[in-house]
């Protein structure tokens, strides 16, 4: 069975596909910017897409500490069980 | 490691544009001698890019207060207002944006980027909620930085999205502040502010709405979209800048909240910064009273951009949504839109090459901007010009030029 930080790696993946229009394979440790080459526009955009799948708010100010897929899956969690 | 290292990407993508022949970072006009006409590499170039959307820069009464202010006054104000204390031209003008928006309390400030970063980080704070439609202008994202609210954005121009978001919140602690843009800068989309002023109706929070870009544009009067959507009572605060339909620089905020001059004292980039100088002061209460003067200006700035629009459209080039003064041509690729920027400056046309990230959808732009003060032959110059070189690069097919 999946763990919770499965479905929302799997999700960001999706989401982070969707948005750069290319196939993207996302890992815990995948950085968000070297490794997934997503400028900081496009992680914005990504989050919204995110937003809608789990029916979450990710505030644009927590993104700070974000560098790499486990560090946001780890946040959309947070929030996820904050709700 | 060095402190540049981190933007070396930055510099790799900027040689890259050198290296394509041009550099819009770098143009030095020899001369501007109108609002739309000044001199590059000593060719006479039609200003196309300059948002001087009713041609005040060059208007005699403005000129005239401006010179006789800094005869008077002098050059500069050397402090803030809060230390040095406010010229009486800083009052008067406060008070005639206030009369002139129809509202209690209004707040000059430096430039218009300081503005939003002001008022936004001083109406909101820590546990407080900041939604941003999401193609907001960087002053705007970097107020929100500035405030320590949290910070959600809406899909672009989407009001649905925005009520979605809202919904999300819902009960959560803490005020509610929309911002929103009158008429969007890069591809010249006007907001729904109808439909967005229903949402804040049904769901709380306050709205805030920058017309940069549509003072003296959009509106009977020229008050922006707010007014030209009939909902300025929902709009609470209206945030604009005085460097594009006024001609000069500097920014303000307007509003009927009570307790609204408390930002004299609290905000802090209103606060540590000096005033503005006499003359920019005077040329702009001078420029605002010639706005009222002429309704005309706006009639004849709306028929331009509608002629460049319509023309541009009918070539086949790929436009904005709406004719606004803001008229942008998406290109296809970075390498094409450099060269036609390019070749649209030896043209002796000077317009904006906007490239992304700073360009919606990732695609670059070639950003005119038109004003009341461009001739319809100075238009057809820039369509010609447009057709030519578009047709030269494959923007569009070589039929289309013939009806052009």
């Amino acid at each position: 069975m999946d763990t919770v930080t499965d479905l929302s790696l799997r999700e960001i993946g999706v989401a982070a596909s969707k948005v750069l229009g290319r196939p993207v394979e996302v890992r815990s440790e995948s950085h968000i910017g070297r490794d997934l080459a997503v400028d900081s526009l496009a992680l914005m955009n990504i989050i919204m897409e995110l937003e809608d799948t789990f029916d979450i708010s990710i505030p644009l100010d927590r993104l700070a500490s974000v560098e790499t897929a486990g560090d946001l899956s780890k946040l959309i969690n947070d929030l996820r069980t904050r709700a | 490691m060095g402190l540049f290292d981190k933007h070396l990407a930055y510099r790799d993508a900027y040689k890259a544009i050198q290296d394509a022949g041009a550099d819009p970072f770098k143009v030095r006009f020899d001369a501007v001698t109108s609002p739309t006409e000044g001199v590059v590499e000593g060719r006479p170039t039609i200003l196309l890019g300059t948002n001087n959307y009713l041609g005040l820069t060059f208007d005699q009464e403005a000129i005239d207060a401006s010179v006789k202010a800094v005869q008077e006054r002098g050059t500069g104000t050397t402090g803030s207002r809060i230390a040095n204390g406010s010229f009486e031209a800083h009052v008067e003008l406060e008070q005639e944006l206030a009369k002139f928006y129809g509202r209690k309390h209004a707040m000059v400030f430096t430039t218009g980027y300081q503005a939003n970063l002001g008022v936004l980080s001083t109406l909101v704070g820590r546990g407080d909620h900041l939604i941003l439609d999401a193609d907001s202008h960087a002053s705007i994202y970097d107020g929100s930085r500035l405030g320590h609210a949290e910070v959600i954005r809406f899909r672009h121009n989407d009001p649905e999205d925005l009520a979605k978001r809202l919904r999300r919140l819902g009960d959560a602690p803490g005020e509610r502040l929309i911002v929103v843009e009158g008429v969007y800068s890069m591809i010249g989309d006007v907001a729904p502010l109808k439909e967005i002023a229903a949402v804040k109706r049904e769901l709380g929070g306050y709205l805030l709405v920058d017309e940069a870009h549509s003072m003296g544009v959009l509106g009977a009067t020229g008050r922006g979209l707010a007014e030209a959507a009939g909902v300025e009572d929902d709009v609470d605060f209206i945030v604009g800048t005085f460097s594009k339909s006024l001609g000069a620089i500097g920014g303000f905020c307007v509003s009927n909240l009570d307790d609204f001059d408390v930002m004299r004292v609290v905000c802090r980039p209103y606060m540590f910064t000096a005033s503005l100088p006499p003359a920019v002061v005077a040329s702009t209460i001078t420029a605002l009273r010639r706005m009222v003067e002429q309704p005309e200006l706006r009639d004849r700035l709306n028929r331009n951009a509608k002629r460049l629009y319509d023309g541009l459209t009918a070539m086949g080039f790929h436009t904005g949504p709406t004719a606004s003064p803001v008229v942008a041509t998406t290109i296809p690729d970075q390498e094409r839109a450099i060269a036609m920027w390019n070749g649209l400056l030896q043209a002796g046309v000077y317009l904006n090459l906007a490239l992304p990230p700073a360009t919606p959808d990732s695609r670059p732009l070639l950003r005119a901007s038109v004003s009341a003060a461009h001739t319809d032959e100075q238009i057809d110059a820039v369509l010609g010009a447009f057709a030519e070189i578009g047709a030269a690069l494959g923007v569009i097919e070589p039929l289309k030029r013939a009806r052009a």
